[in-house]
C-alpha cells in the first residue's frame, strides 16, 4: 500500500475490523461526527452507521465501563480516551472490572475490549494533555498494553489488539499522527507480545518502544559515523513484553539500555532493568542504564517542554557512559 | 382473586423464601467461620429482586452489586454453584475467586456482583448497549442501592441511556442507608427528579409488597420491549441486617431496628397468601422444601473442595488455544 500517516493507519485498522466483524463497535468522545480530535475515526460513521459508531459524552468513567458490560455481553468494542490524562477517570472501569472479570469470574469470560488512547508530549499540550502512564497498566494483572512505533505497526497492532480475547490499551503518541511510514495492509496481524529489531548493532543494545523507538534510530544513524553500532528493539508491547528477545540481544552486545518517553523513576525502564539485571546478570558488561523524562510534569512553555523531553543526544551520552 | 393469581403469588412466595434462607443460612455459616470475607446480607429487600427478576428472560442481563445474593439467586445461578463460590472452593460457579461480592454466571446473564458502589451501573449500559446493537429485544437491568446515588457514574449512565434510548431498566433498591450513614445526610436529590432530569419514565413502587414490584416490573419491562429506551424502578425497602454480616448497627435507632418486621416482604407475602385463602398446608410444604433444597446446598458447599492455587495463573489472561 506504500506510505500512510500513522493516524490514517489507525484508520484503516478499525475501518478493517468494522468490515469483517459486525461485532466490533466504535465509541468515543467526538469520534463519530468530528472524526476525532485528530481526525484518525473520520469516515467511520458514515461507513458504519450511528449504531456501531457512536459519540458520547463526556463521561469517561461510562465510556470505558461500558465498553467492559458490552464485551461481556457478545460485542468487541473500541473506545477511545481523547487523551491519556484523563484517563485517571476511567480507573474503575479498567483495573477493577475489565482486568479481573475473567480471573475473578472463574474464567467464564473474557473482556475482548481495545482502549484507544494518545499519550506524549512534543505539541506544548501542558500537564493535563500529554503525560505517558502506561506503566500503570502493565502493573495490573489481566491488561495489555500495546504501543506501536510506526504506521505498519499501528495497522498490525491495531488488528490484533481488537482480535484480542483480553482488554488491551492501544497507546498512541499524538506526536506521531501526522508521521509517513511504510504500511502493507496484506500483511498479518502482529503478535502482541513479540519485539521488533527495529535495527540490528553489535555494540549495545537500547530497548524501546512507541515515539522514542524513533530518537533511537535517529541516535544510532549519529552513533554509526563514529562507529559505534546500536541494536534497537522495539517492544511493541509492554505488557506483555518480549523479555526472550531483549535477553538474546543483551547476550550479543553484553550493554543494555532503556529509553522511554515516560517519567524514569518507577517505569517500564525499571521493569525491564530489574529482570535483566536478574536473568541477564552473567551477561552484563555494564550498568543497565534508564533514559527517561525527569520526574516531575510535563512543563508546557516552547522552551522547556524539548528540555523535558528524552532527546537523542540524552540516549547518545548514555550510549557513552555504558561503553566507558 | 383467581387461583391463577394465587398460584403466581405462592410461586414468588417460594423464591422470596429461597433467598432469605440461603441468606440466614450464610449468616449461619459466616459466624461458624466457613464463609471467609465479607457478605452483605438482603434479608428483607427479597421482593425487589424476586419481583423484578419475575419480569425477565433468561437472555436478560443483570449487573448486581455488593448486597447481590438474592439477584444472583433470582436470575438463576444453580444453587449448589453458589454455595461453593461463596464458601470459596473449586467447584464454585467462580472457582472460589470471587466470593460474595463477584458471584457471577455468564449462561444465565448475571454479569456478577460488584465491590464498587455503582460499578456495575455503567457495565449494564455496555450491555444494553449490545442488546442494542444486536436487536436482540434483550434488556440490561442495573441493580443499586440508595447508597450509589452519589457516585458520579449513576449521573453519566442515566444520560448516555437516555441519549442513546438504551433498553436498561435502573432499579434502585431504596433502604434509606448508604453503609452507616442514613442517605438522608448523603444525597439531596430524589430519584424521581434523576429520572425527570434525565428524561427517563420512573416509577416508584413498596419494594416490601412482592406484588406491587413484579407487577410494575412485569408492565414496564413489556413496555421496554415495546417501544425501547431506558426506565427507573425506584423500590422503597428495609435493611433489616448490617452493612454487613457482623455490623452491629449501633448507628441505628431502637425503634426503627423494632418496627422492621412490620415491612417483612415474606410475613407481608404470607398474610396476603392466607386472605387469598392458600392452604396451611401449601405453604408449610414451601417452607420445608426451601428449607430440605437450603440444607442440601450448604452441604455440598461444605463438601467442596478447596481451590488449587496452580490454576490460577492461566485466567488472568485468555490462554492462547482459546482465543
Amino acid at each position: 500500500m506504500g506510505e500512510v500517516r500513522f493516524g490514517q493507519a489507525i484508520n484503516l485498522a478499525l475501518d478493517e475490523s468494522l468490515k469483517n466483524d459486525p461485532s466490533v463497535v466504535v465509541f468515543g468522545e467526538d469520534i463519530a461526527r468530528p472524526g476525532g480530535p485528530f481526525g484518525v475515526t473520520r469516515g467511520l460513521l458514515e461507513k458504519y452507521g450511528e449504531l456501531r459508531v457512536r459519540d458520547t459524552p463526556i463521561s469517561e468513567a461510562t465510556i470505558v465501563s461500558a465498553a467492559v458490560g458490552a464485551a461481556m455481553s457478545g460485542l468487541k468494542p473500541v473506545v477511545e480516551i481523547m487523551f491519556m490524562d484523563f484517563i485517571t477517570i476511567a480507573m474503575d472501569g479498567l483495573v477493577n472490572q475489565a482486568a479481573k472479570a475473567r480471573f475473578m469470574f472463574g474464567g467464564q469470560c473474557s473482556v475482548p475490549m481495545v482502549l484507544r488512547t494518545p499519550h506524549g508530549g512534543g505539541v506544548n499540550a501542558g500537564p493535563q494533555h500529554s503525560q505517558c502512564l502506561e506503566a500503570w497498566f502493565a502493573h495490573v494483572p489481566g491488561l495489555k498494553v500495546v504501543i506501536p512505533s510506526n504506521s505498519g505497526d499501528a495497522y498490525g497492532l491495531l488488528k490484533a489488539a481488537i482480535a484480542d480475547p483480553d482488554p488491551v490499551i492501544f497507546v498512541e503518541n499524538k506526536a506521531l499522527y501526522a508521521v509517513k511510514g511504510q504500511m502493507d495492509d496484506d500483511a498479518p496481524a502482529l503478535e502482541i507480545g513479540k519485539a521488533h529489531i527495529a535495527r540490528p548493532g553489535a555494540d549495545v543494545t537500547v530497548v524501546s518502544y512507541g515515539a522514542a523507538v524513533n530518537t533511537a534510530l535517529r541516535a544510532a544513524d549519529t552513533l554509526a559515523q563514529s562507529g559505534i553500532e546500536l541494536e534497537v528493539i522495539d517492544l511493541r508491547s509492554i505488557q506483555p513484553w518480549d523479555e526472550a528477545t531483549v535477553l538474546a540481544s543483551l547476550s550479543r552486545t553484553h550493554r543494555l539500555i532503556v529509553l522511554h518517553e515516560a517519567v524514569t523513576a518507577f517505569g517500564v525502564g525499571a521493569e525491564i532493568a530489574a529482570r535483566m539485571a536478574d536473568v541477564g546478570f552473567d551477561e552484563l558488561d555494564a550498568p543497565i542504564v534508564r533514559v527517561g523524562a525527569p520526574f516531575m510534569p510535563v512543563p508546557f512553555a516552547a522552551s522547556l517542554e524539548p528540555q523535558y523531553l528524552p532527546d537523542a543526544d540524552d540516549l547518545i551520552a548514555a550510549v557513552h557512559k555504558v561503553l566507558a | 382473586m383467581t387461583s391463577n393469581s394465587r398460584e403466581r403469588l405462592l410461586g414468588l412466595f417460594e423464591r422470596m423464601l429461597l433467598v432469605r434462607e440461603c441468606e440466614l443460612k450464610l449468616a449461619e455459616l459466616f459466624s461458624d467461620g466457613e464463609v471467609p470475607g465479607f457478605i452483605h446480607l438482603s434479608v428483607g429487600q427479597e421482593a425487589v429482586a424476586i419481583g423484578v427478576m419475575d419480569a425477565l428472560n433468561d437472555s436478560d442481563t443483570i449487573a448486581s452489586n455488593h448486597r447481590g445474593h438474592g439477584h444472583a439467586i433470582a436470575k438463576g445461578v444453580d444453587l449448589d454453584s453458589f454455595f461453593l463460590e461463596v464458601m470459596g472452593k473449586e467447584e464454585g460457579i467462580c472457582g472460589g475467586r470471587g466470593g460474595s461480592m463477584h458471584v457471577a454466571d455468564m449462561s444465565v446473564g448475571m454479569l456478577g456482583a460488584n465491590g464498587i458502589v455503582g460499578a456495575g451501573i455503567p457495565l449494564a449500559v455496555g450491555s444494553a448497549l449490545a442488546h442494542q446493537v444486536q436487536q436482540n429485544n434483550n434488556i440490561a437491568v442495573a441493580f443499586f442501592g440508595d447508597g450509589a446515588l452519589a457516585e458520579g457514574v449513576l449521573h453519566e449512565s442515566f444520560n448516555i441511556a437516555s441519549l442513546w434510548k438504551l433498553p436498561i431498566l435502573f432499579v434502585c433498591e431504596n433502604n434509606g442507608w448508604s453503609e452507616f450513614s442514613p442517605t438522608s445526610l448523603q444525597f439531596v436529590a430524589e430519584v424521581r427528579d434523576l429520572g425527570k432530569a434525565f428524561k427517563i419514565p420512573f416509577r416508584q413502587v413498596d419494594g416490601n409488597n412482592i406484588t406491587a414490584v413484579a407487577d410494575a416490573s412485569d408492565e414496564i419491562v413489556s413496555d421496554m420491549r415495546k417501544n425501547g429506551g431506558p426506565r427507573v424502578l425506584e423500590c422503597m425497602t428495609k435493611r433489616v441486617h448490617g452493612h454487613y454480616e457482623g455490623d452491629q448497627q449501633k448507628y441505628r435507632d431502637a425503634d426503627e431496628l423494632a418496627s422492621l418486621g412490620d415491612y417483612d416482604p415474606i410475613m407481608l407475602c404470607e398474610g396476603e397468601l392466607r386472605k387469598m385463602k392458600a392452604a396451611d398446608k401449601d405453604i408449610t410444604a414451601i417452607r420445608n422444601r426451601i428449607e430440605n433444597r437450603v440444607s442440601a446446598a450448604a452441604d455440598v458447599g461444605r463438601a467442596g473442595t478447596l481451590p488449587s492455587f496452580d490454576r490460577l495463573l492461566s485466567d488472568v489472561y485468555t490462554p492462547v488455544q482459546e482465543a
